[in-house]
C-alpha cells in the first residue's frame, strides 16, 4: 500500500523547498556575480542597479591575459582595421597591448600566476593527503606508544589560526631561502593540510575492516602490498574527501601567498585583487581572473562528487 | 600431507593470557574443531597458527617445521574469516585469483584454477559480480573458493558461517562437510556451536579460559566428557549437573540427588569404579536422556514430582523436582501433561557421569 502523505507533511515539503532554494540561491548569487561580471563590458560593471542583461564580451579574458598601457591617441583606421580581434577589443576600451621590441605580445603575471597556484595545491595536496593516509594507517592499525597524545600533538597544530605564525614563518623562510619559492609554500600547505588529513584519514582507516588486510596477508602478500591492493582502493572514498578539502585550502590560501611570495612563486589569490587595470580598477578583469580560478576547484569537486557525497556521509551509518 | 603441532604455546594480551600451554597434534586431512565460548583463545589459537597473531611462547609446526616466526605469506595455509572478508572492490573473480597472483602464475594458469574452483563450488555464473550482489551463502562460498584456489596446505575458518541465518548454516555445514571429505586438505575451524562442531568434527577441541579441556571425537566429548566444563558446554538440552551422595544399601548403590528422601539405585559396582572417591563432594552428571520417567510406580524408579515442562517439538523437556534439585529429563512429546504430576523416575546408570567436585574432573565411572 503506498504511503499516505498528511496535508501537515506536504505543506512542511514545500517550505523545506522554499527554504533550500533560498539557500541555493544565497550560494549561488555571489558566483553569478562574478560570472556575469567576467563577461560584461566594463562600463556596465559597476552600474547601479547592476545590469543583468547585456551582451557578453571576451575583452575582460583578453585583458587578464595580456599586459595592457593607456591610449594616449586613438590608433589610426589602418591600425585598427590590420589588429587582430583580441587586440580590437582592448582599441575599444581605450588600452593597447603591450609588446616588446619583436612586436611580441607581452603576458599578464595571471598565466603564471594560475600555474603556480596548480602546481602548488596539487603537489601539496598529494604530500599532505598522501602522507596523511600513511599516518593515518599506522595509527589505526598498530599499536603506537602515547598515541593518544601523539594525535592531539597533531591536532593541536590547527588550534591557532594559520596567520598567527605568519611572522615568524616569514623570517625563517627569509633565513633559510625560502622566500618567494614554490617549495616553500608546499611545504607550508602540506604542514598546515596534514593534521586535518592524519583526523580525517585516520577516520576512514578505522572503518575499513582489518580482516580485508589480514585475508590478503594469508592469501600471501606483504602487508606493503595488502595496503597498495587492498587497503588503498577502499580508502579511496576517504582518500578523494580529504582530497577535495586539502585542496580548496591551499588553492584559496591567501594571507601566506601574500606575505611569503611577491613574484616567482606567487599564486593566483593575491595577484588578482592586484590586477587594478592600468588606470581605474577594471573589474571586468578582476572578475574574469577570479571566474577562471573558480573553475579547477569546481571541476575538481564536480569529478570526485560521488566520493564526496559518500565521504560526508562515511562512518554515519554503523554497518 | 600436512600436520600440525603446537607444542606448549602461550599468549598473552598485556597481563591476561589467552593461551595457556597449549599443546594439540593435528593430522593430516583431519578436520578439527576448536570449540569455546567468546574468549575462550579458540580464534587466538587459529590466528597464532595462521600468522595473524605472534605467540609468546612455544612452538608451532606444519609438516615438522617451526612456523612461528614464519610470516602468515609464508606459511601456506588459507584462512576463511567470520566476516567472509571479500575485498568489496574486486568481482567474485578477481576475489578468487587474488591468491594467485601473489604467487606470480600465468594468466592461463589462474584462468584455469579460478573456473575449476568456481565450478566446484558451483559460484561458475557469479564471476562477474561484486560481493555487494552476492547473498550470505554465496559470499561464504566465495571466500571458501579464494581459500582453497592456492590448494593451501591447511584450511583455517574461523566462525564462517556464523554470520548466516540458520537454514543457510545448515546447508553451508552440509557443504563444508562434502568439500572437505573431497579436497582432503587439513582443516582446522573454529565455532562456538557445538552442533556445527558436532556434525563436522573428526576431533574436537574444547577449549576454557585459554586452556584445553579435552580432545576427542564428538562422540567421545559427548558420551565421555572429561571435566564439568565439556559436560555442560556440550549436548543441548545442557546435561544435569548435581551434588550427589553415594551411600550402599545392601546389595545395591543408592545415589542421593538434593536430600531427596530416596536415592536412585546403581549398581554395586559402582562403589569399586569410584575408587575411594566415595565419601568426597561428588557431582553427578547425567544428560536429560538418561533421566527415565514411568507414568506408573516401577521398581527401581522414584516417585518425583514434575515442575515445568518444555515441548520442543519432536519431544519435551521435563524438569523433575528431586529433594531440593531439579533434575531435567527428556520424554515423548506430550508424555507428561503439566506441572505438578506425580511420576516416577531413574537414573541410567551407564549413562551416568561422576565428577570430582574440587576439581571438576571426570571419575570416568563407566556401568
Amino acid at each position: 500500500m503506498a504511503a499516505v502523505r498528511t496535508s501537515s507533511e506536504i505543506g512542511f515539503n514545500r517550505v523545506a523547498i522554499v527554504a533550500v532554494l533560498l539557500v541555493t540561491i544565497i550560494f549561488l548569487a555571489p558566483i553569478y556575480w562574478i560570472a556575469s561580471t567576467a563577461f560584461k563590458p566594463r562600463n556596465l560593471a559597476t552600474t547601479i542597479p547592476p545590469t543583468v542583461v547585456f551582451q557578453p564580451e571576451i575583452s575582460p579574458f583578453v585583458k587578464l591575459f595580456t599586459k595592457r598601457s593607456q591610449l594616449r591617441s586613438a590608433p589610426t583606421p589602418e591600425e585598427y582595421a590590420a589588429a587582430p580581434w583580441w587586440e580590437r577589443v582592448v582599441f575599444d576600451g581605450g588600452e593597447k597591448i603591450v609588446r616588446d621590441g619583436k612586436g611580441q605580445v607581452q603576458w599578464s603575471g595571471y598565466p603564471s600566476r594560475f600555474m603556480n597556484s596548480l602546481i602548488i595545491a596539487i603537489t601539496s595536496t598529494v604530500l599532505a593527503v598522501g602522507m596523511g593516509t600513511f599516518t593515518a594507517y599506522g595509527f589505526s592499525r598498530f599499536k603506537v606508544k602515547g598515541e593518544a597524545d601523539l594525535l592531539f600533538f597533531i591536532l593541536s597544530t590547527r588550534m591557532l589560526p594559520p596567520v598567527v605564525v605568519a611572522i615568524p614563518m616569514f623570517l625563517m623562510y627569509r633565513a633559510v631561502g625560502l622566500n618567494d619559492t614554490h617549495v616553500g609554500l608546499i611545504i607550508l600547505y602540506t604542514a598546515f593540510n596534514l593534521s586535518f588529513s592524519v583526523w580525517l584519514m585516520k577516520g576512514f582507516m578505522d572503518e575499513i575492516p582489518k580482516e580485508y588486510e589480514e585475508a590478503a596477508l594469508v592469501d600471501g602478500y606483504t602487508r606493503m602490498e595488502a595496503f597498495f591492493k587492498i587497503v588503498l582502493p577502499e580508502a579511496a572514498t576517504g582518500i578523494a574527501a580529504t582530497a577535495v578539502f586539502c585542496f580548496i585550502t591551499a588553492w584559496n590560501e591567501y594571507a601566506f601567498a601574500l606575505i611569503m611570495t611577491n613574484r616567482r612563486a606567487q599564486t593566483a589569490p593575491p595577484f588578482i585583487p592586484s590586477q587594478v587595470g592600468s588606470g581605474l580598477p577594471d573589474w571586468t578583469v578582476i572578475a574574469s581572473g577570479t571566474f577562471l580560478f573558480l573553475l579547477p576547484v569546481a571541476i575538481f569537486t564536480f569529478l570526485l562528487r560521488n566520493h564526496l557525497l559518500r565521504g560526508m556521509s562515511f562512518g554515519a551509518i554503523r554497518k | 600431507m600436512t600436520q600440525i603441532e603446537l607444542r606448549g604455546v602461550q599468549k598473552f594480551f598485556g597481563a591476561v593470557q589467552v593461551i595457556k600451554d597449549l599443546n594439540l597434534k593435528i593430522a593430516d586431512n583431519e578436520f578439527i574443531v576448536l570449540l569455546g565460548q567468546s574468549g575462550c583463545g579458540k580464534t587466538t589459537t587459529l590466528r597464532a597458527i595462521a600468522g595473524l597473531e605472534t605467540i609468546d611462547e612455544g612452538d608451532i609446526f606444519i609438516d615438522g617445521k617451526p612456523v612461528q616466526h614464519l610470516k602468515a605469506a609464508d606459511r601456506d595455509i588459507a584462512m576463511v574469516f567470520q566476516s567472509f572478508s571479500l575485498y568489496p572492490h574486486m568481482s567474485v573473480y578477481e576475489n578468487i585469483a587474488f591468491p594467485l597472483r601473489a604467487t606470480r602464475k600465468s594468466k592461463t594458469e589462474i584462468d584455469s584454477e579460478v573456473r575449476s574452483v568456481a565450478k566446484t563450488l558451483q559460484i561458475t555464473d557469479l564471476l562477474d559480480k561484486k560481493p555487494s550482489a552476492l547473498s550470505g551463502g554465496d559470499m561464504q562460498r566465495v571466500a571458501i573458493g579464494r581459500a582453497l584456489v592456492r590448494r593451501p596446505k591447511a584450511m583455517l575458518m574461523d566462525e564462517p558461517i556464523g554470520a548466516l541465518d540458520a537454514k543457510l548454516r545448515e546447508e553451508m555445514r552440509a557443504e563444508i562437510k562434502r568439500l572437505h571429505i573431497k579436497q582432503g586438505s587439513t582443516t582446522i575451524y573454529v565455532t562456538h556451536d557445538q552442533i556445527e562442531a558436532m556434525s563436522l568434527a573428526d576431533r574436537i577441541v574444547i577449549m576454557h579460559a585459554g586452556v584445553l579441556q579435552q580432545v576427542g571425537t564428538p562422540d567421545e566429548v559427548y558420551s565421555q566428557p572429561a571435566n564439568l566444563f565439556v559436560a555442560q558446554f556440550v549436548g543441548s538440552p545442557v546435561m544435569n549437573v548435581t551434588d550427589a551422595a553415594v551411600a550402599e544399601t545392601g546389595s545395591a548403590v543408592s545415589v542421593t540427588v538434593g536430600g531427596a528422601a530416596s536415592g536412585f539405585e546403581f549398581p554395586q559396582a559402582l562403589l569399586s569404579k569410584l575408587n575411594g572417591h566415595a565419601g568426597r563432594q561428588l557431582a553427578l552428571g547425567i544428560r536429560p536422556e538418561g533421566v527415565l520417567i514411568r507414568r506408573e510406580a516401577t521398581e527401581g524408579f522414584v516417585p518425583v514430582d514434575t515442575h515445568i515442562v518444555e515441548p520442543l517439538g519432536s519431544f519435551d523437556i521435563v524438569d523433575l523436582k528431586v529433594g531440593t534439585e531439579l533434575l531435567r529429563a527428556r520424554t515423548k512429546s506430550g508424555f507428561v501433561a503439566g506441572p505438578g504430576e506425580r511420576v516416577f523416575a531413574r537414573i541410567d546408570p551407564t549413562q551416568a557421569h561422576f565428577f570430582d567436585k574440587a576439581s571438576g574432573k571426570s571419575l570416568e565411572v563407566r556401568l
